[in-house]
């Protein structure tokens, strides 16, 4: 390839930066919606890689690496930093440029990772973000002076405005890409080892050159804004800081619970309308069933998640990008502490309110491993809103809808099993702290950043992300599941003079009728064992399961109404009890097994998951059914 | 840094050689880390924050940047306090 070919071959560049320095909504402002998130080989750090081109029409593919503030690594994300911009991941070719982005209102702690990042000797150049609000606060510095300096070309960019990056797009126009690709070196090779992680005494060097490097380009410290400081002080204050926290925490449930209940209304509606329609249009066989029963029915009760899954990820995006999600886990960190967990932990398990699988993939940002475990192996204790439709099912059909005080007795009941969860959480950590592994200093070192309003393209871009993801897992492992479930409760078909339900003849039904016996001592007959099994899948599809054994044909929203009476005057109150006892533990959810051995690489901890979970489960119902059933008779 | 009550200043005087390491093995330790964010001999500090029991965690303003702190973590910065006293 010759220089002028090479000038407009498509580029590779690589966004690197510490932590809050705004990467990521410059990553969203170049690429806008031309975004693909995949994992890395052999590891699943999410890896976000978008593309965008010039107005020589010369294309430019950009990686979004986790920020850092180093490359001497403190948790995985920072690892994979690394490990990209020197080329070692195996398939993943060295970027051409390096875009280090600096926080024009942070800029000791980025001018240090600049300093780093020089000493790779890789094709650099400087994204001074924020310059909007550094010159605002009135910290502004010498750009070209800086740039002189560092020997390396610097460039303004507002991140959050209209044509905040057209000079980072114009300068990167001048970069040349590599003729051959590098070929990844798979092994850490001692000098590029030494290269990359500069001893204790060249921190402290670059460290004492950062303060006289920005004196000489006019840059003062910056101060801390005085209404910054007032927010810390309510926000942070111990009491009053609680307060608030959880007065944000009570708001953001009620949303997700009745803002998403006409858009699950309408997903449901639009569910069994597809399922009519199919029925109506197809003769009746086994594909229809398939179709009908096992695919559109099966796929439409995880699909209606969608709604509550995205406004839980609103709150928690919006949360993060203020600045206060890291204050939420400062304030919560003594306490989390007490069980052995870190402050770093409350994000993921937040989300797991949501869905588990999300809140076990955010726990990568927990640095310690062992912290890291702890915070995967509980996340399925955090209710998560798969269980919402088999808890207002059975509190529908079990509890009496009587006042208790200012309170609403169902509604007290279903705060109580969110906080069993909780609790038993709490009480599994501390249990894995005293007896698992000991370690007995977890480090926290989270940075606060500045307070700012969340930017809405990030926040748009941030939530199409999570919708894509809940999609693709919905056309992946659940349709497949949903299938295999299918034909496993369809097969072998009911004999010609069989008076009961048709699944009490197949392989489900077999399989529920061995269940039945592990089961009935906690007061589940075997109605409620069949439905477990295809409530593998996916927790809430026991209650569509519970509809078939029934031998309901109703679409899924007359399907909970329908089916409350029956199982109300079938079952006694203690079997009631017990099966929502045994939904706080819920051990079977394959699709959260799947991704905990993802995250681990390793069957061991999917098996302790689902083999502690299960005992739980069993034993909370065992005594719920024994002590239900004691008071009753 | 760790016997900080809030608002208080100080300078850093050195930070330990705390070789507990952040995350596992192959992992930063936490003195090493702590030196990257800033706390570097000379540098100023300012215990915004604190939580209550005990002041821990504590978040401390350095260099413009500020981080919650465990109280281990904050005891491996050794401080001269500003006003000279404790």
């Amino acid at each position: 390839m010759d220089a002028a070919n090479r000038a407009l071959a498509d580029l590779r560049i690589a966004l690197v930066g510490v932590p809050n320095c705004g990467k990521t909504a410059l990553f969203n402002r170049l690429t806008g919606s031309h975004q693909k998130v995949a994992n890395y080989p052999g590891v699943t750090i999410e890896r976000k890689e978008g593309q965008f081109h010039n107005r020589a029409g010369r294309r430019f593919a950009v990686v979004d690496l986790p920020g850092t503030y180093s490359f001497t690594p403190a948790s995985l994300d920072e690892a994979i930093t690394r490990d990209v911009v020197l080329g070692r991941i195996a398939g993943e070719p060295q970027p051409d440029v390096i875009v280090c982005v600096a926080d024009a209102t942070h800029m000791p702690l980025s001018l240090r990772l600049i300093l780093d990042l020089q000493r790779l000797g890789r094709p650099m150049i400087v994204a001074l973000n924020r310059s909007d609000i550094a010159k605002r606060r009135g910290f502004t510095l010498d750009v070209a002076k800086l740039a002189d300096k560092l020997g390396v070309p610097i460039v303004e960019t507002v991140a959050i405005a209209p044509g905040g990056t057209d000079q980072l797009i114009e300068a990167l126009g001048t970069f040349e890409a590599a003729a051959v690709l590098h070929d990844a070196v798979p092994a850490v090779d001692g000098a590029a080892h030494a290269i990359a992680a500069p001893d204790r005494a060249e921190v402290e060097r670059t460290q004492q050159l950062v303060p006289r490097l920005l004196a000489e380009v006019g840059y003062g410290e910056p101060l801390r804004a005085r209404a910054a400081a007032r927010a810390d002080a309510i926000l942070m204050h111990p009491f009053g800081g609680m307060l608030v926290l959880g007065t944000v925490l009570f708001f953001v449930f009620q949303a997700v619970f009745s803002w998403a209940a006409v858009p699950m209304g309408l997903i449901e509606a639009g569910v069994g309308a597809i399922g009519t329609w199919v029925s109506g249009a197809l003769p009746d066989n086994a594909l229809r069933s398939l179709l009908v029963d096992g695919i559109i029915a099966g796929v439409g009760s995880v699909l209606v998640f969608l709604p509550q899954i995205l406004i839980l990820f609103f709150f928690i995006l919006a949360l993060e990008d203020s600045g206060y999600l890291p204050r939420a886990a400062y304030l919560l960190d003594k306490l989390m502490g007490s069980v052995g967990l870190s402050g770093r932990a409350f994000i993921p398990l937040l989300s797991s309110f949501a869905c588990a699988i999300p809140g076990i993939m955010a726990a990568r940002t927990i640095p310690s491993v062992r912290d890291r475990l702890v915070t995967i192996m509980i996340a399925p204790l955090m209710t998560c809103s798969a269980r919402l439709p088999v808890y207002a099912l059975l509190i529908g059909a079990f509890i009496p809808a009587a006042a208790a005080g200012p309170f609403n007795l169902q509604g007290l009941v279903l705060f109580a099993l969110y906080a069993a969860g909780v609790l038993s959480a709490l009480g599994v950590a501390w249990f894995m702290k005293h007896f698992a592994g000991k370690q007995n200093h977890h480090p926290l070192m989270l940075e606060l950043p500045d307070y700012q309003w969340p930017d809405p393209r990030s926040l748009l871009v941030g939530l199409w992300d999570r919708a894509r993801i809940f999609l693709r897992r919905v056309g992946g492992v659940i349709l497949s599941l949903m299938i295999i479930l299918w034909f496993l409760s369809s097969y072998p078909a009911p004999p010609p003079d069989a008076t009961g339900p048709a699944i009490e003849y197949s392989f489900a039904g077999m399989l529920g009728g061995a269940l039945h016996t592990i089961f009935a001592p906690i007061g589940f007959n075997w109605q409620i064992s069949i439905a477990l099994v295809p409530g593998l899948a996916a927790r809430e599809v026991a209650i569509g399961a519970l509809g078939t054994v029934y031998a309901m044909s109703a679409t899924e929203g007359a399907l909970e109404t329908a089916i409350m009476p029956v199982i109300a005057s079938g079952w006694s109150l203690a079997t009631g009890l017990s099966l929502l006892a045994w939904y706080v533990f819920a051990p079977q959810c394959l699709p959260t097994l799947a991704v905990v051995k993802r995250e681990t690489n390793s069957w061991r901890y999917p098996l302790i998951m689902a083999g502690y979970l299960f005992a739980l489960a069993y034993l909370a119902s065992f005594i719920t059914y024994r002590v239900a059933l004691a008071l009753t008779t | 840094m760790s016997t900080l009550m809030r608002g208080a200043r100080a300078t850093v005087h050195r930070v330990l050689d705390d070789t507990l390491s952040v995350g596992d093995a192959l992992h930063s330790t936490v003195g090493q880390r702590l030196v990257e964010l800033g706390f570097v001999q000379g540098a100023e500090v300012e215990v915004v924050e604190s939580m209550w029991p005990f002041g821990d965690p504590l978040a401390v303003r350095v260099r413009g940047s500020t981080f919650a702190l465990r109280r281990g973590e904050a005891a491996a910065v050794m401080v001269v306090p500003a006003n000279g006293a404790g």
